[in-house]
């Protein structure tokens, strides 16, 4: 695919959006915050399947490091506890670590494979955790086909 | 508002009309007039904040006060009258121990009923637009104003759950999540609206909110049986009318500890029984997980013994609030071009991909109109509450009853006082106030304001005027027709 954008920068402030896509959480295991790692059809010609799999599934990873109910989180509950949670207001839990870690890796992620592609990744924290939400810029070097049918043609191929 | 350059190619003549919505050099300036507004000031639900967005409480707070009052009036008189006989004629460790036991009680309090439980925030206008397509095209094309009920399936460790679909929030709540109806917002793993701490009591404050009541617990039978020592010793030294008449506070803080202590010390082995279980109050009310629903229905967040789901409950890792209340409101994210969005509305809402008839405009319309309807901070349709509610036609049966959850110390509460401190509600979210047996999330709700003037660049998407969007959907949509 041709490199149509360079800059993340023109990127953010291009309203040429074509759409966006929106990857829902998987709750098969529960509670814990998971991913679909599905591909998406409406990315099928952005974007190889690989990648984008590979971005989701370390992703995943970050959220499970964050949630992890383990020997780090017992001493920080039972610290916490100890204090009468007054703790917290000066120091950052190991969520919030993981979190700003999580997004350095998206912003890097976009930086050196999204944007090149026309495409942009919102962090999930930014949308409730709820989906991680792709923008699909318009892909301006394309002829022919429009994005409205290649949205519809992903609808119908659901 | 609309430039039909008729001379260059149609599709361009599409892109400038969208750009017209989305923030434009016209636009810019006038956004950039207004002032930089905080998150929480734009917050849809129904919550007060303080000190800047730093504090988060829910909207009736006299039963908070009362609990304040009563934990350091009563906590005041056993210091000021019991403790320097007791520290004299026993030890002095026992107002250390009690002041301990104080502070305690009084920062879990103060984390329980200001901090966010765990609130969801609603669904940007893209994502509702998107589930509203994928929920289209699950159930064909609607016929009608009578949707099905929204649910989606999920397996959760061998256990069917079911998720449903929240049409306050418009969203698909995640497992354990409920609609509070009292503060208007869904609340993950949601317990109960607690009114003696203010608050929604959720998975952020979950264990704040069983600290509290295990601390007052303590600190509550602790004053109880060192008032009695006193008040026993003292008799045997000056008469038991003596002692009454010299402490008198002491009948007071009888009289409160032996309530209390009830009620409490109760509500602390409940909570204990839950969280051994991994339940919460709501789950338990509803008998989610009881084995009278079905031989096969166990719990399927459970860890499988007592120790494990106790570690988890108090002592896992604290998510971080999701509302970020004190961030600034962004006005100038780009959105999807609206024709494509009308496009696959058409093409999903209509069995025939064609767009030449005139009828998939006035359906998809009223699809439009709601999300504007609903979006939050903005004014309704011209002050006059929206007609055209297809989605919210025939809501869905009361999706949960978090008003029932808190069946151990709900209070009816009507009064509408509003306490000395400063407090902002939301521009634009004036909601009728809904009684607690109410609908917990009506689709139907009618945010019936008058027309706000300042400040729709909340979502930044849409301009301030209802009707000129309107005008726009329909040339937009006679400028498709006639691209095609």
């Amino acid at each position: 695919l041709p490199p149509q954008f360079h800059n993340l920068q023109e990127l953010r402030q291009s309203p040429s959006l074509a759409t966006k896509v929106f990857i829902q959480r998987d709750y098969s295991e529960g509670t814990v915050c998971r991913f679909q790692t599905k591909f998406p059809s409406e990315l099928g010609s952005r974007i190889e399947r690989m990648l984008f799999e590979d971005t989701v599934k370390t992703l995943n990873t970050y959220y499970a490091e964050a949630e992890k109910v383990g020997g780090q989180s017992y001493m920080e509950g039972c610290l916490a506890c100890a204090t009468a949670y007054f703790i917290f207001l000066c120091m950052e839990t190991r969520y919030e670590k993981v979190l700003k870690k999580i997004s350095g890796y998206i912003q890097e992620q976009n930086e050196k494979i999204y944007a090149p592609r026309g495409l942009l990744l919102t962090d999930p924290v930014e949308r409730g955790m709820r989906v991680i939400e792709v923008s699909v810029f318009e892909d301006r070097g394309s002829s022919g086909s429009s994005p409205s049918s290649n949205v519809s043609s992903g609808i119908s191929q659901r | 508002m609309l430039h039909l350059r008729v001379a260059e190619p149609m599709r361009e003549c599409e892109y400038s009309q969208i750009s017209t919505r989305s923030s434009t050099p016209m636009e810019t300036p006038y956004k950039k007039r207004t002032p930089k507004r905080r998150k929480w000031q734009a917050f849809p639900g129904r919550n007060k904040f303080y000190c800047n967005g730093r504090i988060m409480m829910a909207r009736q707070t006299g039963v908070f006060y009362l609990t304040l009052v009563l934990i350091l009036v009563t906590s005041g008189l056993f210091f000021a009258f019991d403790c320097p006989f007791l520290s004299l004629q026993l030890t002095p460790a026992i107002p250390v121990i009690g002041g301990v036991l104080f502070v305690f009680v009084l920062g879990t309090l103060f984390r329980t009923s200001f901090s966010d439980p765990g609130v969801l925030p609603r669904a940007t206008p893209d994502e509702a637009a998107d589930l509203e397509r994928q929920i289209d095209v699950a159930n064909g094309s609607s016929s009608g104003y009578r949707p099905p009920p929204r649910t989606r399936e999920v397996v959760i460790n061998g256990q069917t759950v079911k998720l449903k679909y929240c049409f306050t929030c418009k969203i698909f709540r995640p497992p354990r999540a409920s609609h509070c109806s009292l503060c208007d917002n869904c609340v993950e793993r949601f317990d109960h609206h607690c009114p003696w701490v203010g608050n929604c009591v959720g998975k952020r404050n979950y264990r704040f909110f069983y600290m509290f009541i295990l601390s007052l617990s303590c600190l509550t039978i602790f004053i109880f049986a060192f008032v009695i020592t006193h008040v026993i010793l003292r008799s045997h030294r000056y008469g038991f009318l003596n002692t009454l008449k010299d402490s008198p506070a002491s009948v007071l803080e009888v009289v409160v500890c032996f309530f209390s202590v009830w009620s409490i010390v109760g509500l602390s082995g409940f909570h204990t029984y839950l969280i051994s279980s991994n339940q919460t109050t709501n789950e338990d009310i509803k008998g989610s997980w009881s084995s009278k629903r079905g031989k096969g229905n166990y719990n399927p967040y459970s860890y499988g013994n007592i120790f494990t789901n106790c570690c988890a409950a108090l002592c896992g890792p604290l998510p971080p609030s999701l509302i970020d209340r004190r961030g600034f409101v962004q006005s100038d994210t780009p959105h999807p071009i609206p024709p494509t969005n009308g496009t696959t509305m058409y093409g999903s809402t209509q069995s025939q991909s064609h767009m030449a008839a005139a009828t998939p405009l006035l359906q998809s319309e009223p699809v439009i109109l709601t999300d504007e309807a609903f979006l939050p901070g903005r004014t309704s349709l011209g002050g006059s509450c929206s007609g055209a509610l297809p989605l919210g036609g025939h809501p869905t049966p009361p999706t949960s009853t978090p008003n029932l959850s808190c069946d151990n110390d709900m209070l009816p509460l009507r009064n509408e006082q509003s306490d000395g401190l400063r407090h902002h509600h939301t521009d634009g979210c004036h909601h009728h106030f809904l009684t607690p047996e109410e609908a917990p999330s009506p689709p139907g709700m009618l945010p019936c304001v008058s027309p706000l003037g300042h400040s729709h660049t909340i979502q930044g998407f849409y301009n301030p005027a209802s009707q000129d969007s309107l005008h726009e959907d329909s040339v937009r949509g006679l400028v498709k027709l006639s691209s095609v």
